[in-house]
């Protein structure tokens, strides 16, 4: 018997869709643009899709689709490939393997885990140019980018929402 | 009888394991892939190719997207520029007083600099060939900060070209595919460039930690900066022309000597990409070819001074 809330989860919408945003998304914001003298922001969009992620269901594809995305934002940003794929299955992980503990979470408990999820990937990153470069990234900069993308989960928090009863067995 | 009907049904399917292994294949993938890029490597195989491709499709793709972006920005710094227009022009006219004096100056300079060139015979460096081109696309995060520019090889530019914005040097070229390159700038945690103090002629290595202001390391001499202090191209090393303005010296939030940038005056929409290749291309070939010396076959040596016999008293 198949359970009430099992629904099919069509890839399309819960794995390519995403993707295709984060990356237009990325691409809009590398314009070499000044508002009012101020550079726009910098997010990383695909940290909030890693996380939804990892928290809707444990599945084979995710790993795959962060780490063609991490080669196009290390193609697109002019970063060593494989940098920014290290970077996004760092927010993955953590929230694949604690995906029990998000699990009936709510929605502010669920926005801090991504924040330190975000602080997380975003401290390996730090340690990985501070390493191959011999130079400390400046940590303002850092806090910067971390504040703008832990401000972005309200789009990953939305996905999950709409994913994270589609299969209970895997809860 | 399918699967789903059969003695299997109630099994747990092994998903997460699945995308665990998945994790760590996709993990072990990424750091092949950065342990493997190097620079060297990047300039042949597949990472060319590939890095040329996304420059060369991201490139045009990055200037029609920021098309709208730059309306919206125009449309934003027109209403702000007529908000402050009052206060922008007091700060003109102090700006003007000041800069009377200043030219004043630059007038008594001028001559006395003309008699010193031609006392001592110094030439102006000749001008170097450069590149205009308009940049679409811009990484700013704390661990990249480049840009990319709509000139590429088949206009000249190769790996190594320094970049000018409007008002000083902005960074230099370390990608180049056919209509576009990629322009590491001074602030990025990569980047290293000799420059010079230009009161003292004090040495150091400008280098980017991603922060707006990139750090003065390697000072040499005994304390040779001040607040203000003019910092230019050195020119060691031979990558980039000495003398191109690069920003005043300031001290960092962390007490360390840093460079507020000239190029952030503006925003770096457009830049000057110089041709500039070695030194040897800023004088003509024919100087630096070796004069043709006289052999000894032709021409008797002259007898040493020391040789010559002198008579005794």
């Amino acid at each position: 018997m198949t359970a009430p809330s099992a629904r099919p989860l069509p890839v399309t919408l819960w794995l390519l869709a995403p993707w295709l945003a984060c990356a237009a998304g990325q691409i809009v914001l590398a314009a070499p643009v000044r508002v009012l003298g101020l550079q726009l922001p910098e997010p990383v969009f695909a940290f909030a899709a890693a996380f939804a992620w990892g928290a809707i269901r444990p599945s084979p594809l995710p790993p795959i689709a962060l780490l063609v995305m991490g080669v196009f934002l290390d193609a697109l940003w002019g970063a060593p490939i494989g940098f920014w794929a290290l970077c996004l299955l760092a927010v993955y992980a953590p929230a694949l393997l604690g995906r029990r503990i998000l699990a009936g979470a709510s929605f502010p408990v669920l926005w801090g885990w991504y924040a330190a999820a975000c602080a997380m990937a975003l401290g390996v990153g730090w340690a990985i140019v501070a390493a191959r470069s011999g130079t400390a990234p400046d940590l303002v900069g850092v806090f910067w980018q971390w504040l703008v993308t832990a401000a972005l989960y309200p789009f990953a928090g939305r996905l999950i929402e709409g994913y994270e009863e589609a299969d209970v067995r895997f809860r | 009888m399918s699967l789903r009907d059969g003695p299997l049904s109630d099994m747990r399917p092994p998903v997460r394991w699945v995308a665990t292994v998945a994790l760590a294949v996709a993990a072990v993938t990424a750091v092949a892939l950065f342990a493997g890029d190097r620079r060297e490597t990047m300039r042949s195989g597949v990472y060319l190719a590939a890095r040329q491709a996304v420059g060369g499709v991201a490139g045009p793709v990055g200037a029609v997207l920021a098309i709208p972006a730059r309306w919206i920005a125009g449309g934003l710094g027109a209403a702000g520029a007529y908000i402050d227009a009052g206060a922008r022009n007091r700060e003109l006219e102090t700006e003007l007083s000041t800069a009377r004096g200043w030219r004043d100056k630059a007038v008594a300079l001028a001559a006395e600099n003309t008699r010193y060139r031609a006392m001592m015979g110094v030439r102006t460096d000749p001008p170097i060939p450069m590149v205009f081109a308009r940049t679409v696309l811009d990484a700013r995060g704390p661990f990249n900060n480049s840009r990319l520019a709509d000139a590429g090889a088949v206009r000249g530019v190769t790996e190594g070209n320094p970049a000018l914005g409007e008002h000083g040097l902005v960074g230099r070229v370390t990608g180049v595919a056919p209509n576009a390159s990629r322009i590491m700038l001074l602030t990025d945690v990569e980047s290293r460039t000799p420059v010079l103090i230009a009161r003292t002629n004090g040495r150091a290595i400008l280098t980017g930690d991603g922060s707006a202001a990139p750090r003065l390391a390697w000072l040499r001499t005994h304390d040779p900066v001040r607040e203000g202090d003019r910092v230019l191209t050195s020119g060691d090393g031979g990558v980039i022309p000495r003398g191109l303005p690069v920003g005043a010296a300031v001290r960092g939030y962390d007490g360390r000597w840093r460079v507020a940038l000239d190029s952030d005056a503006s925003p770096v929409d457009f830049v000057q990409i110089l041709l500039f290749r070695d030194f040897a291309q800023l004088t003509p070939l024919a100087e630096l070819q070796p004069r043709v010396l006289p052999s000894a076959a032709t021409a008797a040596p002259a007898p040493a001074p020391m040789a010559t016999p002198t008579a005794k008293p």
